[in-house]
């Protein structure tokens, strides 16, 4: 039971992993909360739902088609939205607002044109179990595991080793002395919005298969914000850390204690680590500038 | 005719007197609230529950679901507020809130769960929400133009600076909480006998979203600009009876594009006044500066 909650939990948590890296990524180079970034996940899912259901594609083709359409996405949020507040020096302030503006705007516009329908996806792993030692797993939740940390590692290779890896954590430490030694401050902020939209195009698959798509896609989203915010807004290990954390807590409450006040409880965990630790666990000290 | 119509002004004065409360709380601190909803959601209960289950006095309730909305917003402030958080963990903090007590109404004995608490007593009439609203935009007026206005100005401004001049940072932004949290509350209380009926998915993000949009359009630091707003934001939309959906899909474009060309919004850190209409005056029929 212990081991099967934990693989459980690692399977999910491994998503919110996902969502909450993307999420934190935007905020270390941009110091905004973008809650754009939820549906996008949900735009994700959608895409690789139609292009499995309507076009017959095959997996693998649908999650690239989700990865790419993902990223565009982000990076026309980025051009549309946030790119002329950068060019005022907008507070933070503004950012997010226009960033929950968009926000409101997709998920409605889906709610307006595709309908507030679920749709379940065809089953591609979902009736399928491991069963090793009585501990019993689907094989999309090892697929989700496998694939959420090879995404996270791929990442994280390419920030360490490449030199546009090197610019974008120079960046991530400050814009104005990076864009100075002649990064350009522009294509790097589209790259770094169409990463994370890569990584909204997989999560938002998984999370398709795992639930069901619909226009909220429900309060699993809101999770990725809480898991960065766990880990401290803008640190990517951070978000690894706060994303597993959350899934594996979240699945031993329901499984011990009760689904329902699963909610509640990864609320409260969020305000009492906010308490001890007002940046998250691994957040750097970041005062709001004035 | 009338009837259509007074239901139009009623709904809009049930919003302004949230909208009013979210406009000294948002307006004046800088702080985003996205769990508005939650409040409004515990002072219709708590009014609701004592009129429908105790048979108390209308009014005695409607005063005890303001400070039942007050007493959460405290609760809930006093930890997040003390460990002075960034915005943008703030707004995760309240959305994470906001989820959490829309679980608790639907899994609560006493609040019925998702079938809701139909038949409450018809109470909220025309009359009673203008004397109640004037209250509240007097008392906020009152409020803003208090030693505490001006500090929560000064905050919002530079806290660094207005801490340094001997603000007191958490009480002002505790006591802003408060106070929104209250009116909230004593909105949903008007709102919840008005409708006699109310469920949990009534109180969900929409309404948070309707009422930051209405302060953001109106302009922060304004308290006529929100008042405006929302009576444009209800009155339009049900003038041409536009389908929910689309309503939200405007709210969102309109925050996006507000960011964008006109980040101060309708008012701007003004108010409505005389001289301000007369400058309009002036710019529209003589042309020349106003």
């Amino acid at each position: 039971m212990f081991v099967q909650t934990l693989l459980t939990g690692l399977a999910i948590g491994g998503i919110y992993a996902l969502m909450a890296v993307g999420y934190s990524l935007v905020f270390s180079i941009l110091n905004f909360s973008n809650f754009a970034y939820g549906s996008i996940i949900m735009l994700g899912a959608y895409i690789s739902y139609f292009s499995m259901v309507k076009l017959g594609l095959p997996i693998g083709v649908a999650l690239a088609l989700s990865i790419l359409g993902a990223a565009l996405l982000c990076y026309l949020n980025e051009r549309l939205a946030y790119a002329p507040l950068r060019k005022r020096r907008a507070s933070s302030l503004f950012f997010m607002i226009s960033a929950m503006g968009t926000a409101i705007f997709l998920e409605n516009l889906v709610y307006a044109i595709v309908g507030a329908h679920f749709y379940a996806f065809p089953e591609v792993f979902t009736k399928r179990n491991i069963t090793f030692h009585g501990v019993s797993i689907g094989v999309l939740d090892v697929f989700a595991i496998a694939f959420s940390f090879a995404a996270i590692y791929a990442l994280h290779y390419f920030l360490q080793k490449s030199r546009t890896g090197i610019a974008i954590r120079a960046a991530s430490y400050d814009i104005q002395v990076c864009s100075l030694n002649g990064v350009n401050d522009k294509h790097l902020i589209g790259l770094v919005f169409c990463l994370a939209g890569g990584l909204a195009g997989i999560s938002g698959t998984f999370l398709g298969m795992k639930y069901i798509v619909y226009p909220t896609m429900g309060w699993i989203t809101n999770k990725a914000y809480i898991a960065a915010v766990i880990g401290g807004l803008g640190s990517l290990p951070g978000a690894v850390v706060g994303g597993i954390l959350l899934g594996v807590t979240e699945t031993f409450v329901s499984a011990y204690v009760s689904s329902v006040v699963r909610d509640v409880f990864s609320f409260s965990l969020l305000v009492l680590l906010l308490m001890v630790m007002p940046t998250g666990l691994f957040g750097r000290f970041l005062e709001e500038k004035v | 005719m009338w009837s259509y119509i007074s239901g139009v002004i009623s709904l809009g004065l049930i919003y302004v007197i949230a909208t009013v409360g979210l406009a000294v709380f948002t307006g004046f601190t800088g702080l985003f609230s996205l769990g508005h909803a939650a409040f409004f959601a515990i002072g219709a209960y708590t009014a609701a529950i004592l009129t429908y289950f105790y048979g108390f006095n209308f009014y005695v309730a409607l005063a005890m679901g303001g400070a039942a909305g007050g007493l959460v917003g405290f609760l809930i402030g006093y930890p997040t507020l003390k460990a002075k958080l960034r915005t943008d963990y703030f707004a995760i903090a309240t959305l994470g809130f906001g989820e959490a007590i829309r679980v608790l109404l639907e899994n609560l004995p006493i609040t019925q769960g998702a079938r809701g608490l139909p038949g409450i007593r018809n109470e909220t009439s025309l009359p009673v929400l203008m004397v109640v609203a004037f209250i509240v935009i007097w008392f906020a007026w009152n409020l803003i133009h208090s030693r505490h206005g001006r500090a929560c100005i000064a905050i919002r401004e530079d806290f660094v600076a207005a801490e340094m001049m001997g603000v007191n940072i958490f009480i002002g932004r505790l006591r802003s909480l408060v106070f929104s949290a209250f009116c909230a509350g004593l909105a949903g209380g008007l709102f919840a006998h008005y409708f006699c009926f109310i469920q949990p998915s009534m109180f969900t993000s929409y309404m948070s979203t309707q009422m930051t949009a209405a302060v953001v359009a109106g302009g922060m630091g304004s308290i006529s600009g929100p008042v405006i707003a929302t009576l444009i934001f209800i009155g339009i939309p049900e003038a041409l009876r536009v389908a929910n959906i689309w309503r939200l899909v405007a709210y969102g474009l309109l925050l996006v594009l507000i960011m964008i060309f006109r980040p101060q919004g309708l008012m701007g850190y003004r108010e409505l006044s005389l001289d301000l209409v007369k400058g309009w005056y002036r710019r529209v029929w003589k042309g020349g500066r106003a």
